[in-house]
């Protein structure tokens, strides 16, 4: 038997279909032939109907049908299934066979083609005799056949053909050779499928009708027999469903069978083939879960059926063959669109299959040692080079009852298959399905499962004697051991892999698997690592290892002789091995004294080693590389000819490294990366690297372990005197800083600072260096990286003397300010000028070199000092208040009043230098002398105010708006030395509203009154339009005045004139009094009435009580309060007291 | 009864493993580890549709041909994994459940002690003593 043994037979695992033969076609040289055999069996897709199709030549001999058995009554069956059968049914026995003829209707010669059919049709009956295969007959047709009916020769000569043939009319086609061949072909076809289905029915019938022959003692194996072809056969039939009902009841069957250890392997055999095929009919009908149940019954049944106990290595490759096409199974299902989850996936089976195959490995292997001579004559040999029956042993083949006919044939028999099994390449067999479940659990989301199944098939290769393979799955595994910490599996995969390097004899792979078995995380004993540590010493010393237990001895041998043509060449000796990602038996930890060292200070650097393995370790060199490489001949450790270094089992050993820093790297970052030598040059070197500083995969963990333990705390830390390893943490890089200064800067000033003023910072510094400090340079000036509008409101600059303008910078970079010796003072003054106000932070940076001495090495050292002032701009210098009220319009060409008000909200009292009006439409309406405000002196919250006259000249424009001007004023804070500069503040004065007005009044009066005594006021009535002006005009009574003078008049005054009206009031009380209220209207301009010319004349006057004969004169002008309102408004009253009588001689 | 408890700690790695010692340690290793990849995908799953609101016991992870796996997850996710032998079909999920709750107690226990370091490998007497309670007895 061949190893195929164990595989399905194909025509058990192909989907039935109806087997259908064609005769008569010639399709090798007629093309129409060819073209009709391509319609049926080329690019069939799923929906066609199935049918296998076959051409076959007319007289081609069937296999021959045996006399059926009319009585079962002595028969007893010598098996369960004979191994033809199914490939009879597919391949061999054809439901229908269809005779292809050419004949049309109207042949001429239609008498003697009608007879040769007829012949054709019989010698098909004869070859199929006793078979109830159906036969149709098929006309090639040239002509397009009329519609059924209309053609009357057609249906009288086709009842003629029928007659002829003993064919039924159901059975004789029509194929016209035309255009439309598929489609014809395609309706034959269903009709050669309906005609199938009723010879497998009546097959059906025929098997089924055998039952009630059969009795329950010596028919048992037909019981299943029959069962099976009613299944096979509704398969045939594409009933499925009942298929998978008599596959169920074949399954019980065949587990109701006496068992016993002959026909074990038959009934095995059997029931795996009925399982097969409800298992495949479940996914088929989508329902998975039954077939897993199926599946799992199946295995729970057949488990104990191990059979003879010295081939129990069968019983191992059936079941895992079991498992494994129940995994095709399932994954073909999984194609077709199923959905496996992570629990219940094929990959499960795939492991199982593997494992059984293990098992079978392993039996054979304790099995088959004796078995080394293939017995002679063959037992395994028939005579028909096959078996008849499925499952039966060759040297007794039909034999059911319980003992063997002949125990030596028996014997030479088992002995024959155990010599067979030795060659069979079980490793193999098992990497395949391992392979498969891999891709399985990967699909699945199993990382660990995948993990597991890579070591089982790596360890599979090691047995298999393919290291490389071997290595290199184990390498690609371990890291994921390593870094969930899984020691105990990691350390047998290590032992694996140590195994596969020494026979390799590759000496990187032996080393790097030596250092982590005798590392912390290996879970071997002391001896084991003891013998480990000596065989890692004899490679360093170039030297063959003692090889690893356990190991096959002939490998050994191969082995020895790789490790002598190892040591013969003399290159690659030095390894260079990065340790960071293993976890080596060397551990490293490096650190340095502090995160941050200044340029003066000697750099230290502290490194511990610490071995655990079980013997010391004698080490070569310690070498520091750190990243600038000057650095490193300082660091450097060598054990010198006569004492070797060594690190002693479980012992921390410290080294310390100290040097000075070279001054271009000044802020900068110095790593460490560490390398340790092993063995001797005139051996073998291995260099173990740490990139950064130490630690290995699991310190990490190590150190979170020892910052979480209670120990640390615990009196139990004073008490070990040496330093507690895990707790040791890493620095493995530290910054150079430059040298503290010994410089002191202040600064002075006054804050806070006003807007636009020149605001001096005065900046000390004093030298407390021992040496001279050279070039010292300050820069100062607004700290970068505020608010962008900040620098440019800003400026900053040395020269206190003028105001600096808006081109000066804000930031003054790096002022020489020369050397300075020790103990010596520098004073400078910056002034600052600001535009806005807002806090800023200004930098005062001093730089300056020194020669220093460090551990005798010169360096110079750049020193600085960063001083931060925060000035306050909050409050502003100077708040504006400008009085324009009440006026919201300013009437043309009538002169109005400005107040300005000054308001300081400074905390230092301000000098007013001066005050001056820079005007721009407007002209003043006196002559501007000095500013009200010279040398005034405003203390906080104080007010100077300052009056202007003015007057809006007539536009020429239509604006109605427009800008006055600007008012400026020169200032500086009052304790400032006089040196200081003015500084000008500039405020831009409201734009005005002007507006035209009609008619223009006003009053001449004098200031005050005196009670019973003349007081003559003049009224000017001016007309400003183009017009001629009606005026009607009215003084009403008071009680305060008598008056004389015109009560109730009409005017008309021309453009551009002027009407006085002269009136002489005579007060009656004392006090402030209302003057008579002046009734104005014009008939023609209703917008202007009395209200709004009201506001240009005075309302009151003050009437004294003495009556004396001073002041007789009118002041030049008088400030009216008009309408209790602050606002100031000048009259101009130049002319004399004579014109009074000229206008009162008018009126 | 069991044949192998596990104690698993959140990162993954071992707390504690013991194995009847009839058979072959390295292969309960194995299957505890490999039984992570479920209780992995339970958590994770569980985790988002319940909320906090989570069962501790997971129920059976996986049965394999030999054995049949039981998981439990603390709520600081340390993990518990019982293997039952197959054949043993005398257990029931609530007498596996009522075995998780006594080696949960037990650990709970062992976390108390002020000179246990979490994270570290159990070594406790009291807590080996209920673990072979529950392991099958060999005689």
């Amino acid at each position: 038997m061949t190893v195929s043994q164990w595989e399905l037979p194909p025509e058990l695992c192909c989907r039935p279909m109806a087997f259908v033969a064609l005769t008569g076609l010639d399709v090798v040289y007629n093309a129409v032939h060819r073209a009709i055999w391509d319609a049926f069996c080329a690019n069939r897709r799923a929906d066609r109907v199935p049918i296998s199709f076959k051409v076959l030549p007319g007289d081609h001999e069937y296999p021959k049908c045996r006399t059926k058995r009319t009585s079962y009554e002595w028969y007893i069956p010598k098996g369960i299934l004979k191994t033809g059968w199914m490939n009879k049914h597919l391949n061999l026995v054809p439901a229908l066979v269809v005779l292809f003829y050419e004949l049309d209707w109207d042949d001429p010669q239609w008498k003697e083609k009608q007879s040769e059919c007829a012949t054709k049709v019989e010698i098909v009956r004869t070859s199929l005799q006793g078979r109830n295969t159906k036969v149709a007959v098929v006309l090639i047709q040239k002509k397009t056949p009329l519609p059924p009916g209309e053609d009357l020769v057609a249906s009288e000569r086709a009842a003629a053909l029928c007659n002829a043939c003993d064919l039924s009319g159901k059975s004789l086609f029509v194929l016209p050779h035309t255009d439309h061949l598929v489609g014809y072909i395609i309706r034959l076809e269903n009709a050669f499928y309906e005609h199938a289905q009723t010879y497998y029915y009546t097959e059906i019938r025929r098997v089924k009708s055998h039952k009630e022959f059969l009795n329950k003692t010596t028919h048992q194996l037909l019981f299943v027999r029959h069962q099976f072809k009613i299944a096979f056969f509704s398969e045939l039939k594409q009933d499925t469903q009942n298929a998978l009902k008599y596959y169920r009841t074949a399954y019980s069957l065949v587990h109701e069978l006496r068992s016993h250890e002959t026909n074990m392997l038959e009934i095995k055999t059997m029931s795996g083939f009925i399982n097969y095929k409800i298992c495949r009919l479940c996914f088929q009908h989508n329902t998975p879960l039954d077939a897993i149940a199926q599946f799992r019954k199946h295995i729970d049944l057949c488990k104990k059926k191990i059979g003879s106990a010295e081939l129990s290595f069968e019983h191992a490759a059936w079941m895992s063959k079991q498992f494994q096409s129940f995994g095709d199974l399932f994954d073909e299902a999984i194609k077709l669109g199923l959905t496996a989850i992570q629990t219940q996936n094929p990959g499960f089976y795939y492991q199982q299959a593997a494992c059984f195959s293990q098992e079978r490995k392993q039996l054979a292997q304790q099995l088959c040692q004796a078995a080394v001579n293939y017995p002679s004559p063959d037992p395994l040999d028939t005579q028909s080079g096959g078996l008849d029956f499925y499952g039966q042993r060759p040297w007794r083949q039909g034999h059911q009852s319980i003992d063997p006919p002949d125990g030596e044939k028996e014997k030479t028999g088992i002995l024959a298959l155990q010599n067979k099994e030795i060659d069979v390449a079980h490793s193999e067999l098992i990497i395949a399905l391992l392979s498969n479940a891999v891709a399985q659990f990967k699909k699945y989301k199993c990382p660990r499962m995948k993990s597991h199944l890579m070591v089982q098939m790596g360890e599979e290769y090691y047995h298999a004697k393919d290291y490389t393979k071997a290595l290199k799955l184990l390498d690609y595994v371990m890291c994921d051991y390593r870094t969930e910490r899984w020691w105990g599996l990691l350390t047998a995969i290590l032992i694996t892999a140590l195994r596969c390097a020494y026979l390799m004899a590759s000496v990187k792979d032996y080393i790097i698997y030596c250092m982590e078995l005798l590392g912390r995380a290996s879970t071997l004993k002391e001896e084991q690592k003891g013998r480990i540590e000596k065989n890692f010493f004899k490679v360093l010393m170039n030297e063959v290892p003692d090889p690893e237990p356990d190991c096959d001895p002939s490998s050994v041998a191969v082995a020895r002789s790789l490790w002598n043509d190892c040591i013969a060449l003399a290159a690659s000796n030095e390894f260079t091995i990065e340790v960071q990602d293993y976890i080596p038996f060397i551990q490293c930890k490096a650190k340095f004294c502090s995160p941050s060292f200044h340029i003066d200070q000697p750099i230290q650097l502290q490194v511990f080693l610490r071995a655990d393995c079980p013997h010391p370790v004698p080490l070569n060199k310690l070498a520091i590389s750190l990243s600038n490489q000057e650095y490193n001949q300082w660091c450097v450790v060598e054990s010198l000819a006569q004492e070797t270094m060594s690190l002693l089992p479980r012992a921390t050993k410290c080294f310390n490294f100290r040097f000075v820093a070279k001054s271009e790297d000044v802020g900068k970052k110095i790593e460490v990366s560490i390398e340790v030598m092993l063995g001797r040059d005139n051996g073998r070197c291995v260099f173990l690297t740490w990139r950064g500083a130490g630690g290995d995969i699991a310190s990490h963990h190590e150190a979170l372990q020892a910052t979480r333990s209670s120990r640390r705390w615990g009196r139990g830390f004073e008490m070990r005197p040496e330093l507690d390893w895990d707790s040791l943490l890493i620095q493995h890089s530290t910054m150079i800083i430059s040298r503290l200064p010994k410089l002191s800067v202040q600064l002075s000033h006054q804050p806070p600072a006003l807007i636009h003023e020149l605001y001096r910072i005065s900046v000390t510094i004093e030298s407390q260096e021992e040496g001279v400090a050279k070039d010292v340079t300050l820069t100062a000036g607004l700290k970068p990286g505020q608010d962008a509008i900040l620098g440019q409101s800003t400026h900053v600059t040395l020269d206190g003397t003028k105001v600096c303008d808006d081109t000066t910078l804000a930031l003054l970079p790096d002022v020489p300010l020369g050397d300075l010796n020790s103990g010596t003072k520098l004073e400078r003054s910056v002034y600052v000028r600001c535009r806005s106000t807002g806090p800023r932070v200004f930098l005062f940076h001093v730089a300056y070199s020194i020669d220093t001495t460090v551990e005798g090495q010169q360096i110079v050292c750049k020193c600085h000092k960063v001083e931060n002032v925060v000035t306050s701009l909050a409050q502003v210098s100077l708040l504006w208040m400008s009085l324009f009220e009440p006026l919201d319009q300013v009437a043309i060409d009538i002169p109005f009043m400005l107040m300005t008000d000054i308001f300081s909200t400074s905390p230092w009292p301000l000098v007013l230098a001066s005050s001056c009006l820079q005007l721009l439409t407007m002209t003043s309406n006196t002559p501007q002398l000095q500013s009200q405000l010279e040398e005034v002196v405003l203390q906080t919250g104080e007010c100077a105010s300052e009056c202007f006259c003015l007057r809006c000249p007539p536009l020429t424009n239509s604006n109605n708006t427009v800008a006055t001007g600007q008012y400026l004023i020169s200032w500086r804070r009052k304790p400032s030395n006089a040196g200081s500069p003015l500084i000008q503040t500039t405020v831009t004065l409201p734009h005005v509203i002007l507006e035209s007005v009609p008619l223009y009044i006003h009053a001449d009066l004098p200031s005050f009154g005196r009670v019973r005594e003349s007081l003559p006021v003049l009224y000017y009535i001016e007309n400003r339009t183009a017009l001629v002006q009606e005026v009607d005009m009215a003084v009403e009574p008071s009680d305060a005045f008598m008056f004389s003078g015109l009560k109730q008049v009409r005017l008309r005054i021309l453009p551009g004139s002027e009407q006085r009206m002269l009136y002489n009031y005579y007060p009656l009380m004392a006090g402030y009094q209302t003057l008579p209220q002046l009734n104005i209207s014009l008939p023609r301009c209703p917008t202007t009435n009395t209200h709004t010319l009201r506001r240009f004349l005075p309302q009151r006057i003050f009437v004294k009580v003495m009556c004396t004969d001073m002041h007789r004169h009118t002041p030049q002008s008088v400030l009216c309060e008009c309408e209790g309102v602050k606002c100031a408004f000048l009259c101009p009253q130049p002319q004399g007291r004579q014109l009074d009588d000229i206008s009162i001689a008018a009126a | 009864m069991a044949v192998c408890i596990a104690v698993i700690a959140k990162e993954n790695y071992p707390l504690y493993i013991r194995s009847v010692p009839t058979q072959n340690k390295l292969k309960f290793h194995y299957t505890v580890h490999t039984s992570l990849d479920v209780v992995e995908e339970k958590v994770s799953t569980v985790g988002k549709s319940l909320g906090d609101q989570r069962e501790l016991y997971l129920g059976l992870l996986y049965p394999t041909e030999d054995y049949k796996v039981y998981g439990y997850v603390t709520n600081s996710k340390v993990k518990f994994v019982i293997v039952v032998d197959s054949s043993n079909t005398s257990l029931r999920d609530n007498e596996i459940r009522s075995m998780f709750r006594k080696l949960h107690n037990s650990f709970t226990d062992v976390m108390c002690n002020p000179f246990h370091n979490p994270g570290d490998p159990i070594q406790s007497k009291a807590f080996d003593g209920i673990v072979s309670g529950m392991m099958v007895q060999t005689g």
